[in-house]
């Protein structure tokens, strides 16, 4: 490494994609270090070093795991992968996923549009709202959907696929603090107002403009929204599991407690996924900030 | 987007419009319906149910019997947990970010790190605790690792299925989750302060004591008061793990949710609203905090 390195003015973001709520803003520069003892120099890096052991060891410990089937060092592979109620649930899962994002573009996409460009001063309040999934625990809003929509007037939970379409919904409204915080901030990014009153003058209407200039202009802010949206859905436990659904994570939580060995196979697997999907943020990311 | 059209009519193309109350919000009501059917709703009719008592009529009867030692001790484990994993959590995640911020670290090192954070604040459930169990449960690798140097963790006091194990499974998500907050704000610390009393003749140490860690602890204080809310709410984890042998309030919650274990659904409610107090009440101190954190270091 080199000791002191002279950070620029536009030394990257370290902000990550804020996920849980800290504010993304870009930030300045960052603060040079000045010589230091070796000792003083050694200190980030022995943090560091802890830190990524901790963080690689229980991926190690599950690989290890997959690997000690006692029929054999593929028997957990081969097991998991030739479950039969393995790949449905996954697609389901997926499915879920992506039926999630795609609801949750079209409620948030055009709302935080008509915020931005017609009531600003309601920006507030809608960002309000969209925290409200942070106030209310999953277990606390599964409790709360079952009693109110599985009672008699509304019933909307008497089948397997009407539940399906209600945790879908709440999974929607679960994703609306990352979605909405993308898609503001990728029409922060963006003339709003410009860009309408363009479109509007070539005589596009409502639904165009949000289709096909609104949306195209926020793709990649957009993006990490989604693929966040899809990591979540798709290791989901306590809503699907009290909604009686067949989806990935009960599936695996059932996995754990009886085969160990098939469960870290199939863990192994859930990570991938999900980590391609939170990883290509960051790839997003940085590249919509070199367009920037 | 039949409203959406019906409002362009009206305005006429381009024109700026003049302020149209009615209209303009009819344009969010899509949004607010959404978010009031499946988040406010449901909330507010949770709220009423555990106001009534077992004949309809309104009363605080299950709120008072919140007293009972099965809510209690739910309740104490769960802010046990959330207490030690905030603390160790928010302590080492701010340890970490320092260093990534402030440590002359190499740029790839810094935005591995960061995004593993990213990754890792979001990585709860069911493959979190299946990877702990590979990894310190009875037969797991570090397990095994520490009985070949000499050491039985297990007959040490440990156990993977107790308070301590769950702990240590929820700092995986709760560590990088405070790196991820406080990031932005050790970023947010001027190089002039520094400069500036290092003139004066500041020691590194009064440096951190007098400036940069006075100007942070909002941050601090905020993000773990975040990371507490967040182990307070966590459920999957945990219900993976023990499958509800270890009885934190939100456990307490799924039970009911499938069978009264509780043997009165009001006092259910009443649980689950005493949750959504208690979450309520983190989240609007974090987000105090860090508006007044942001007057130094937006």
């Amino acid at each position: 490494m080199v000791g002191l390195t002279i950070a620029g003015p536009q030394s990257g973001s370290l902000t990550g994609h804020g996920a849980a709520g800290g504010p993304g803003k870009p930030t300045g520069s960052t603060p040079v270090p000045p010589q230091r003892s070796l000792i003083r120099r050694l200190w980030p890096w022995l943090i560091v070093v802890l830190a990524v052991v901790y963080f690689v060891t229980p991926l190690l410990g599950t690989i290890r795991l997959s690997l000690r089937h006692n029929k054999g060092t593929w028997e957990a592979w081969r097991l998991i992968l030739g479950n039969e109620q393995m790949w449905p649930a996954f697609g389901q899962s997926i499915v879920n996923g992506l039926a999630t994002i795609v609801v949750s573009l079209l409620i948030i996409v055009p709302t935080a549009y008509w915020v931005a460009l017609k009531m600003p001063r309601l920006r507030p309040f809608i960002e309000f709202i969209t925290l409200l999934p942070f106030v209310i625990p999953g277990v606390v809003l599964v409790l709360a959907l079952i009693r109110l929509y599985s009672a008699p007037p509304l019933l909307l939970t008497s089948t397997y696929n009407s539940t399906r379409i209600v945790m879908i919904c709440a999974y929607a409204a679960l994703s609306f603090p990352y979605m909405y915080r993308s898609v503001d901030n990728g029409l922060r990014s963006i003339d709003v107002r410009s860009l309408t009153e363009a479109a509007q003058s070539l005589g596009a209407g409502w639904p165009t403009i949000v289709a096909r200039v609104i949306f195209p202009n926020i793709r990649l802010a957009i993006l990490s929204g989604a693929l966040l949206t899809f990591a979540i859905v798709l290791g989901e436990l306590t809503i699907a599991l009290y909604m009686a659904q067949r989806t990935l994570a009960p599936f695996m939580a059932d996995i754990v407690r009886n085969k160990p060995f098939e469960a870290a196979a199939l863990t192994l697997i859930a990570f991938s996924v999900t980590w391609l999907a939170l990883g290509m943020i960051s790839y997003v990311t940085n590249r919509a900030g070199r367009k920037a | 987007m039949s409203v959406a059209e019906t409002v362009d009519k009206d305005m006429g193309g381009a024109k700026r419009p003049p302020f149209r109350f009615r209209w303009n919000w009819l344009g969010v009501m899509p949004f607010l319906l959404f978010a009031g059917a499946l988040l406010i709703l449901p909330t507010i009719v949770l709220g009423a149910r555990s106001l009534a008592g077992a004949d309809g009529s309104t009363t605080l009867d299950n709120y008072r019997s919140l007293a009972t030692p099965v809510v209690i001790d739910s309740f104490r484990l769960s802010i046990k947990i959330s207490l030690i994993t905030a603390l160790v959590g928010g302590i080492f995640g701010f340890l970490l970010a320092w260093s990534m911020v402030l440590g002359g670290l190499p740029k790839p090192v810094r935005s591995l790190l960061s995004t593993f954070s990213g990754v890792a604040s979001n990585f709860a459930g069911v493959p979190l605790a299946a990877a702990f169990i590979a990894t310190v449960g009875r037969v797991g690798l570090f397990t095994i690792l520490l009985k070949a140097a000499g050491f039985d963790m297990y007959k040490a006091g440990f156990d993977l299925y107790s308070f301590i194990g769950i702990s240590v499974v929820y700092l995986y998500f709760q560590f990088p989750l405070m790196v991820l907050v406080i990031t932005p704000s050790i970023e947010g610390l001027k190089e002039e302060w520094r400069e500036a009393s290092e003139n004066l003749g500041a020691s590194t140490y009064q440096y951190w004591r007098y400036i940069a860690l006075p100007v942070l602890m909002p941050s601090i204080l905020g993000a773990m008061i975040l990371l507490f809310g967040n182990a307070f709410g966590a459920h999957a984890t945990a219900f993976a793990l023990t499958g509800g042998n270890l009885r934190l309030a939100t456990i307490l919650i799924g039970q009911q949710i499938s069978g009264d274990v509780l043997q009165n659904p009001g006092l259910g409610y009443a649980v689950a609203m005493g949750m959504v107090a208690v979450m309520a009440v983190s989240i609007g101190i974090y987000s105090i905090l860090q508006r007044r954190s942001e007057r130094w270091l937006a």
